[in-house]
């Protein structure tokens, strides 16, 4: 594990910690921490969306031909997707290191 | 011209607020509330106030609602004590660190069990460490006249902090006492309209209160508590400016006969006026007996407080408080780390007395003072001790 160092000092911090750039979460890549990956079977996905829809970190995004595809800087390997999915299309898989 | 009139003290602070014309009040209003928010109400509901009147569910919603409407830009009060102020709790760590100036005034009371609705102060310094300015007052006029030096303060930009002006519950909030009340006039020059750095506003969307992840959050803490020590000279700019408009001057301690008095009692509050009587008392027995009054509380004022205690052989520092397994009381312990190793500093000897509405009268700061003289020659086994409390 590396050290938790400071990323800004004090003095230079924002006024009262605020984000004065709207939108800036989507710089918050929340797939560093993942641990597991969901891994999509095209043959069982129906192109329902309910992955699309679950997914709280709005990581899913619909492909030309009607499948889901997930951006990996944002998944953070919850399986949510893979739980809620009507056909069982997504399993998780390992990450490894 | 501002007028003398007999009022009750919380009813002086309601005017208060009426006169910094603020924008939104949310309070519960039902016990432990004082007649603080039930006057600002009528005052709002007659008209003679324009503002909202949130009446919330609870104290926790009541201080949640005041960050909303701080951060939103509107000038914001509230009022609890005692139970109401610990079911804020939760909240009142927030506005602080996201520079959201709320004016509070806490009528103190003590807390259960058993229950008790009398005057202490143990509500207070149980929220000691939320990171908002604190004074004491002690007495209708201070109430009166802090109320307003703290919405100058907390909404001045360069402090933007949220503010607590502490009054003993029932002691002061439920007596009617001769006030100065100052004119619409006078309270324009003296406080501008609030005009805050950053407000929420869809137009220019920011965020407020965002995740500090471990690689952050120690500055945020940091940059905080360095805005509330810095806060100490615009609070003391806005007593002098105070002073120079309406002739009354106030200081973070404020002392009593203390030149050349070998013990001073410390106190907090509405005792403080008692201690006064007590001081004359025994100075008129020729014993060298002086008050030093912590006034300002948050942010300590260190320097301030060694300056008015110079030359005194030993403090009584009476807390109202009593911290069950503490080395002492909530003041005494201040007062003990400050002079830690301090050349020339006082000896230290912390009585607690006044819990729960118990009367502190002038014999029991006079038995204060002759323990203390006992003290100076021969320390006392324990850290502190309670005033009056029978063991039979
Ligand atoms: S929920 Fe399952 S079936 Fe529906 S689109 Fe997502 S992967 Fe395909
Ligand atoms: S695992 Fe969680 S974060 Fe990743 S795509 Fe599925 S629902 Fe989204």
């Amino acid at each position: 594990m590396p050290d938790t160092e400071a990323i800004v000092g004090w003095k230079t911090i924002t006024f009262g910690c605020h984000i004065l750039e709207p939108g800036s979460s989507a710089k918050f890549m929340t797939g560093d921490w993942r641990s597991q990956r969901p891994v999509l079977d095209k043959e069982k996905c129906i192109r329902c969306g309910i992955c699309w829809i679950y997914c709280p970190d709005m990581a899913y995004s619909r492909t030309q031909d009607g499948y889901y595809e997930v951006d990996m800087d944002y998944c953070k390997g919850c399986g949510i997707c893979a739980h809620e999915c009507p056909r069982g299309a997504i399993t998780m898989v390992p990450e490894e290191l | 011209m501002s007028r003398r009139v007999g009022i009750e003290v919380s009813i002086a602070v309601a005017e208060a607020v009426r006169l910094a014309d603020v924008d939104v009040v949310a309070a519960y209003p039902i016990t432990p509330q004082t007649h603080i928010i039930e006057h600002i109400s009528e005052l709002i509901a007659t008209g003679q106030l324009d503002a909202n009147f949130i009446p919330v569910e609870s104290e926790h919603a009541a201080m949640s609602c005041c960050c909303g409407s701080s951060a939103a830009g509107a000038r914001t009060f509230t009022s609890s004590s005692s139970q109401g102020l610990l079911l804020m709790s939760e909240v009142l760590f927030i506005p602080g660190p996201l520079r959201l100036p709320i004016v509070m005034v806490v009528a103190d009371r003590a807390l259960s069990a058993p229950i008790n609705i009398w005057n202490d102060h143990q509500d207070i310094m149980s929220q000691r460490d939320i990171g908002w300015i604190q004074t004491f007052a002690q007495n209708g006029q201070e109430a009166f006249d802090l109320t307003l030096h703290a919405f100058r303060v907390a909404e001045d930009r360069r402090v933007s902090l949220p503010m607590i002006v502490t009054i003993d519950g029932f002691i002061l909030s439920h007596v009617i006492e001769p006030v100065k009340l100052l004119t619409q006039e006078e309270v324009n020059q003296y406080l501008p309209p609030f005009k805050p750095r950053y407000r929420l506003d869809p137009k220019r969307p920011i965020t407020m209160g965002p995740v500090g992840i471990p690689e952050v959050y120690t500055e945020a803490k940091v940059a905080h508590n360095e805005a509330l020590k810095a806060s100490k000279k615009v609070i003391l700019q806005g007593w002098k400016e105070f002073a120079d408009l309406f002739g009354r001057q106030y200081h973070p301690v404020e002392t009593y006969r203390s030149e050349d008095a070998d013990i001073l009692l410390v106190t907090m509050g509405s005792i403080s006026e008692t201690a006064i009587g007590a001081v004359d008392a025994m100075r008129d027995r020729g014993q060298k007996v002086g008050l030093a009054r912590i006034l300002l509380w948050r942010p300590f004022p260190g320097p301030e407080f060694r300056r008015a205690t110079r030359g005194a052989k030993a403090l009584a520092v009476v807390d109202r408080c009593l911290p069950p397994g503490a080395t002492s009381g909530p003041v005494g312990t201040e007062l003990r780390s400050l002079f830690y190793k301090v050349p020339g500093a006082p000896k230290i000897f912390n009585f607690i007395a006044g819990l729960g509405g118990r009367d502190v009268r002038v014999k029991h700061l006079e038995e204060m003072v002759d323990k203390t003289m006992a003290y100076i020659k021969r320390r006392p086994k324990e850290l502190y001790e309670v005033i009056g409390a029978h063991e039979k």
